[in-house]
């Protein structure tokens, strides 16, 4: 089948987009990887009762809206529909409870977000440890709260939104350790001027703070040599015993989609991520292809919903400048966020575990590189690195760090694993019938 | 570990491991796990240690579960349904709740 517009991700961004777009009277498919609409931020919102909501704020709230618009627009939403292919022209592989099927259209729309960005830590990988995100992930759909000693540990205003959210919803919050040195807060200030309209974000940021401080949690900043014990976490100069340990360092955009399709990719360098190259409207060399929200670069959900509806204004031919003009507005702070929290552990430890399929510590990598691997690519050759079910997700940052930390060159010379399609994991079932529909296409 | 706010009631049963428990509709498979007491879900294929959900959104695959008889399904991405059958692979590993 073929549509106008096909969105990849029904967060604030693919929401937004699917309901401007068939506003101009766009035919919409929008696939989404899960049972619900609401992406990572609204998450669960359709179910969450007063009680909940309370809990997650106003800013989880503010998608109730977004979400009614979004039901009652005439679009093609699937569900647990997870896109593991996209080439040019247009045309998407995706499956749906066990059965692939593909969709071509006029232009595709990803929407894809952002993922904790991983933070290979020395016992990291153990169980009692996760990212703060996944915490919230299971509070907002499952009404999950850690029972026993909590601790924080990282960098960024969701680091500290979730301490908030957790220690409303009861649980007991013993301590958040920040990695941020009061360094980063003196070297923010030269984008102070341009970053006025983050303002709110910031008293945001010093508010929470000071609702944790006033709760009992111990505040530490500057922390260092961070590891989870099992039981407790060890850094410079201290521990603490606790029984769930969550660490965050930041989000990072989720690139397996863009990097399948053979879009070109940009090095953030002080958010120490990759991001597909798009212009400031979402626009990407290849003509069929957008890009919107946080899949493009991390700028948080009223920004994803903006250029969502841009994105769509563009695939409907409309002319976009007004909400162009908003965005930018909303970006203006992103200089000083960015700066603010920077990710602080991005060089793993010789003994923290960087690539969790296959085993490799950062020691391992280090040692592939000193054995002639120039690169990721090469790394999966040395010590196949990136080649387990996670096709380098959780260690493709990492590696490409060590790289070009032992090479002494920028990570943007040394690059990134290369991402082959599928890029989800098929059962033998979705394949053998992906091949019968292909080979039928082929034979037409 | 985990215990669950009144609002996500758990209406539904599905099977750990032979065993059955409580979930709730809008649950995924790791979070229903979780709520069961669930710590480590597999153990890592190559050094045999035990491991966990990390992010619980699809992107780590530390949750790889057989779900109704499927292998290395991501716990974290597939909704409970009433009579679920999920089986954890520990075998070899270091063991742990
Ligand atoms: C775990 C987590 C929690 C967060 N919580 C908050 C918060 O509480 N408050 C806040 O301000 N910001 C939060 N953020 C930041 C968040 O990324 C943005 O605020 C906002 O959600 C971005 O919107 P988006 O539409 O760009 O992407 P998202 O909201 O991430 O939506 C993307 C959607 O695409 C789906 N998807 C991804 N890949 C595929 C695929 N291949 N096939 C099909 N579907 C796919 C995802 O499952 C998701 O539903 C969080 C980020 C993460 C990673
Ligand atoms: S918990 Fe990370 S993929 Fe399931």
């Amino acid at each position: 089948m073929s549509v106008d517009l096909a969105i990849v991700g029904a967060g604030p961004a693919g929401m937004a987009a699917a309901v401007e777009a068939a506003e101009h009277g766009l035919s919409v498919v929008v696939l989404d990887d899960q049972p619900e609409p609401g992406g990572q931020i609204y998450r669960g919102i359709e179910r969450a009762g007063p009680g909940l909501s309370a809990i997650l704020g106003d800013e989880y709230e503010a998608g109730r809206a977004l979400v009614e618009d979004f039901r009652s627009a005439r679009i093609d939403y699937r569900p647990n529909s997870a896109v593991w292919r996209l080439d040019a022209g247009a045309r998407i592989a995706c499956s749906r409870d066990g059965a692939a099927s593909t969709v071509v259209a006029g232009r595709v729309l990803i929407a894809t977000g952002a993922m904790e960005r991983p933070v290979p830590i020395p016992g990291a990988e153990r169980p009692g440890v996760m990212g703060a995100g996944a915490a919230q992930v299971l509070l907002k759909a499952s009404g999950l709260v850690p029972t026993g000693r909590v601790v924080l540990a990282g960098s960024g205003p969701l680091l500290l939104l979730v301490g908030c959210q957790l220690l409303d919803a009861g649980a007991e919050v013993a301590a958040v350790l920040e990695t941020t040195v009061g360094g980063d807060y003196l070297d923010a200030a030269p984008s102070l001027p341009r970053a006025l309209s983050g303002w709110r974000d910031l008293a945001r940021g010093v508010a929470m703070k000071r609702r944790l401080r006033r709760a009992g949690v111990e505040f530490r900043s500057g922390v260092s040599g961070l590891a989870a014990t099992g039981d407790a976490v060890r850094f410079d100069g201290g521990e603490i015993a606790c029984d769930l340990l969550l660490l965050h360092e930041g989000v990072a955009p989720q690139t397996h989609l863009s990097r399948q399709a053979g879009l070109r990719h940009r090095w953030h360098a002080e958010q120490r991520h990759w991001a597909p190259a798009v212009d400031s409207l979402g626009r990407t060399e290849e003509e069929t292809v957008l890009v919107a929200g946080d899949a493009g670069g991390i700028a948080g959900a009223r920004a994803a919903a903006l250029s969502g509806r841009i994105a769509a204004r563009l695939a409907a031919g409309a002319d976009p400048a007004r909400l162009a003009a908003a965005l930018d507005r909303e970006r203006a702070m992103r200089p000083l966020l960015d700066r603010l929290f920077r990710p602080h552990t991005v060089l793993p430890a010789d003994e923290a575990l960087v690539c969790r399929c296959e085993s490799l510590t950062g020691g391992d990598i280090r040692q592939a590189v000193r054995d002639g691997a120039m690169g990721p690519n090469q790394l999966k050759a040395f010590a196949r690195a990136g080649m387990g079910p996670c096709q380098g997700r959780m260690c493709g940052l990492a590696a490409a760090e060590i790289v070009a930390d032992e090479r002494g060159l920028p990570v943007e010379e040394v690059g990134s694993f290369r991402i082959r399609p599928p890029i989800k994991p098929l059962t033998l079932g979705e394949l053998a019938a992906m091949e019968g529909e292909t080979a039928e296409a082929e034979a037409l | 570990m985990f215990r669950r706010l009144p609002e996500r009631e758990a209406t539904i049963t599905v099977e750990i491991d032979g065993k059955p428990v409580p979930a709730a509709p809008g649950d995924s498979v790791a979070a229903a796990m979780f709520a069961a007491g669930v710590a480590a879900f597999r153990h890592a294929p190559v050094d045999g240690g035990p491991r966990g959900p990390w992010c619980a959104m699809g992107v780590c695959f530390e949750c790889l579960v057989e779900i109704d008889g499927e292998p290395n399904r991501q716990a974290c991405m597939t909704p409970v349904r009433e009579g679920l059958r999920v089986r954890r692979r520990l075998e070899g590993a270091r063991q742990e709740p």
